[in-house]
């Protein structure tokens, strides 16, 4: 059996900084919003002709007066992925080709264009905050329902605690966060949840087979029985997102990216968070025999 | 936990079977109906152009509220009640009266059979409101009347713009409502979507209006500039004839002056009033006004009777074209913007597919031999489980044709990574219970039972996620969330009926056998 619980105090204090720094990034750091919650444009290139580079592309299209432009290569070194804010001049992707086939020849193949304006780039962050919000209320109901009030303070807690480390990891990082990141923080949320509520499972029935054994044991008593099926799960769940990343392409990076963060932290939380917020707690034999009473 | 009926195993082999055999009709044509559903493809996955329009339905409240103003004062001059000082300041109408009629006006915008004032009575609110402020009266729309007047312009615009998207022929277009003021507009397989952008994002309101020689500012009369930003003319507002008279419109070659130009024909109405206004008119010059913009005014030489006519303007073939598709499908009631576009070209929508399968394909092989390695026998029935899972999936998304795109790709990857859960729980707990139980039977029966709330617990929470994904996220995100979702049901079902079942079939044979698992 591994003791776990020796190191409770030291993981705390260190999720506790993890989730001060998360937020002094949030903010003052900030996330890097992409366009579809800045709002703007998003063209994907490839070139044909493998002698035009970043730099020149960002100073032929430096010239167009489109504003702050960013260039760099997207998965490979022919091709391009331009972004710049929102502009008034609706024909500008049929300008900005006219100019690139002026400047380079006819060498470019418009993979993809997006193109989001303020007001809908607006909406789509409101109903992305309110997603995630309705979704951590929803399983605050269903933690509360099925078990403890301790219960469900402990996993809210390690809930927010992956979403929130998540997020500041990619403030840390400046990755990108789009539509697919929402996804992204959901999934973890549910995943979090999930680990945890295994674990708490295991706890309830220790308190109910052991009747003299303190929480302090009883929660590493847990963990080790449920430690298995915890890292199998992880590791399965690991392998497919890793496959994901590495060969899912360019688009689901960032959002594999996330899921991957999540489930380390997830995982992590469930062991160090959800269980040491029962111990703190003090949750004892008769928290669930109440119940049982009731 | 560990019966399985005759009739039961039956019952869950054909259901297996019936999704295995829709999963892989994906992969054949077959004539039958039923059988030849396919899963479609997003538009990241298959290329296409996704464009959201907004309505701006100011022009159109304005327009509405100029009109009302000569409802309103021939309707008050019948019973004999002067209106004078009609302005119009921000969306309101504004008017005065003399102070006796004051009280009737009012009692015939509040009445119910107000021939004026429309009076909806399942919304229980008037078309219009009118306030009293002072010596003025201020008439604008009231909520429901904006919202009646936002949903019908709605509903013409959608059929023109059905119609414009039509006449260009792309396949199988996706046109919907989105809230009361915005049409969405999907169009498959189209990687550029220029010449349908700039052909919606035309009113193409047609007027022909005589061109006037009075002086700037003059009443009736408004400074127009042409097409080409070459000239500018002094234009009646008198409309002799509008795009509503158009029959046809067809662009033709010119063989005369050797330049392409739009043919028209006019409805019975039109050919009358257009002989009429010609007749008079003749040596006077008649603007061809398009949104604004007068196209072309050529000098009126001969009566035109006939009801048909040409439109000359510097056309290239290309927006010959373009002009007589927008005449012909009608005018939009009201401008559209594009305010949010997503394109994918078709090869990185097969660059898509083509990382998403392998992605597919690596996770699976990864999962499987993990698995395998981990619980020999017993991984082979969790993984003959994933597999048909991954079947039973497929299945359903074919079933109801349910839209796959990258992200929903994902979330099938993340349902084999996540699928196992379920199994290890069981095989985990049967593990522990072994420790204590010696008789196969009992174990295994207790192991299903004690992990069986731990396993609802864990997949409840991963569906709230996705059903709120689903109702909250838009295009692709849909797709994960919809993957996501289904994807918990084909898991429940493939561990708790087959991996079940063959694992029933195992032990059964092999109760005595000690360190089964």
């Amino acid at each position: 059996m591994i003791a776990f619980n020796k190191y409770y105090n030291k993981f705390n204090i260190l999720s506790v900084s993890l989730v001060i720094v998360s937020l002094l990034l949030l903010t003052f750091k900030g996330l890097n919003f992409g366009i579809d919650f800045k709002g703007g444009t998003l063209i994907e290139l490839r070139s044909i002709d493998t002698k035009i580079n970043v730099s020149s592309l960002r100073d032929n299209l430096n010239q167009m007066n489109l504003g702050d432009v960013s260039v760099k290569n997207f998965g490979n070194e022919t091709d391009f992925l331009i972004k710049f804010e929102n502009n008034e001049n609706k024909n500008i992707i049929e300008e900005i080709k006219k100019n690139l086939d002026k400047s380079f020849g006819n060498n470019f193949n418009f993979r993809r264009v997006e193109n989001v304006g303020p007001k809908v780039s607006a909406e789509l962050l409101r109903s992305g905050v309110i997603a995630i919000s309705v979704a951590l209320f929803l399983m605050l109901v269903y933690i509360w329902i099925r078990f403890e009030w301790q219960f469900s303070l402990g996993a809210i807690v390690a809930l927010f605690h992956d979403v929130i480390v998540t997020l500041g990891l990619f403030s840390l990082l400046g990755l990108e966060i789009n539509l697919s990141i929402i996804a992204a923080v959901l999934t973890i949320v549910g995943y979090s949840m999930n680990d945890t509520v295994v674990i708490f499972d295991r706890v309830r029935e220790n308190l109910r087979k052991y009747s003299d054994i303190k929480i302090f044991e009883l929660t590493n008593i847990s963990i080790n029985e449920t430690l298995s099926r915890t890292l199998i799960t992880s590791v399965t769940t690991l392998l497919a997102l890793l496959s994901i990343f590495f060969f899912g392409g360019e688009v689901l990076k960032g959002f594999s990216l996330a899921m991957i963060f999540g489930v380390i932290f997830g995982t992590y939380s469930s062991i160090y968070i959800a269980n040491t917020v029962l111990v703190r707690l003090n949750v004892s034999q008769k928290t669930v025999l109440r119940e049982d009473k009731n | 936990m560990l019966y399985f009926s005759k009739l039961r195993i039956i019952f869950i082999t054909l259901i297996s079977l019936l999704f295995i055999l829709f999963a892989i009709s994906n992969l054949f044509n077959f004539d039958n109906k039923i059988l030849n559903k396919k899963i479609n493809l997003g538009l990241d996955l298959q290329g296409g152009s996704y464009l959201l329009l907004e309505i701006d339905n100011d022009p159109v409240i304005e327009q509405k509220l100029q009109n009302l103003t000569v409802t309103i004062r021939n309707y008050f001059k019948e019973k004999n009640i002067r209106i004078t000082n009609f302005k119009l300041l921000n969306q309101t109408l504004v008017f005065t009266s003399d102070e006796n009629s004051k009280q009737a006006i009012l009692e015939e915008f509040a009445s119910e059979e107000s021939e004026l004032n429309p009076y909806y009575q399942r919304f229980k609110s008037h078309q219009l409101d009118i306030v009293e402020d002072e010596n003025f009266f201020k008439v604008s729309f009231s909520k429901q009347g904006i919202v009646n007047l936002k949903t019908s312009s709605q509903d013409q615009a959608l059929e023109i713009v059905r119609r414009r998207i039509d006449e260009i022929g792309t396949n199988e277009p996706n046109i919907l409502k989105r809230g009361n003021d915005r049409i969405l507009v999907e169009l498959p397989g189209l990687d550029d979507p220029m010449r349908i952008k700039s052909l919606l994002g035309k009113t193409a309101n047609l007027t022909f209006r005589f061109v006037t020689n009075n002086t700037e500012g003059s009443f009736g009369a408004e400074k127009l500039e042409f097409e080409d930003g070459t000239e500018e003319a002094m234009v009646s507002k008198r409309i002799i004839l509008s795009g509503e008279n158009l029959l046809d419109a067809q662009p033709r070659m010119d063989t005369e002056n050797n330049e392409t130009v739009v043919t028209f024909s006019l409805d019975r109405v039109g050919a009358k009033r257009f002989g009429k206004a010609t007749s008079n008119g003749v040596g006077k010059r008649l603007a061809i006004v398009l949104d604004g913009k007068v196209i072309s005014a050529p000098v009126i030489r001969d009566t035109i009777a006939t009801g048909s006519g040409q439109i000359s303007g510097g056309f290239t073939f290309q927006s010959a074209t373009d002009l007589a598709l927008l005449l012909r499908s009608g005018a939009l009631p009201a401008p559209l913007n594009i305010i949010e576009e997503r394109t994918v070209g078709p090869d990185l929508g097969q660059d898509s597919i083509n990382a998403g399968m392998i992605a597919l394909l690596i996770g699976f092989i990864l999962v499987i031999l993990y698995i395998f390695f981990k619980y020999k026998i017993f991984g082979i029935i969790t993984n003959i489980a994933l597999i048909l899972n991954l079947f039973i999936l497929v299945g359903i998304l074919t079933i109801f044709e349910a839209t796959l795109t990258l992200p929903g790709i994902a979330g099938i990857i993340l349902t084999v990574g996540m699928a196992v859960d379920a199994n290890v729980l069981i095989f985990e707990r049967i593990k522990e219970e072994l420790k204590g139980e010696k008789n196969n039977l009992i174990a295994f029966d207790s192991g299903y039972t004690k992990s069986r709330t731990a396993i609802l617990d864990a997949n409840i929470t991963t569906l709230l996620a996705a059903i709120i994904l689903f109702f909250m996220g838009s295009g692709p995100i849909k797709g994960f969330s919809l993957t996501l979702g289904i994807g918990i049901f084909t898991t429940l079902f493939t561990v708790y009926f087959i991996a079940r079942l063959l694992t029933v079939l195992y032990v059964s044979k092999n109760k005595e056998k000690e360190g089964l698992i």
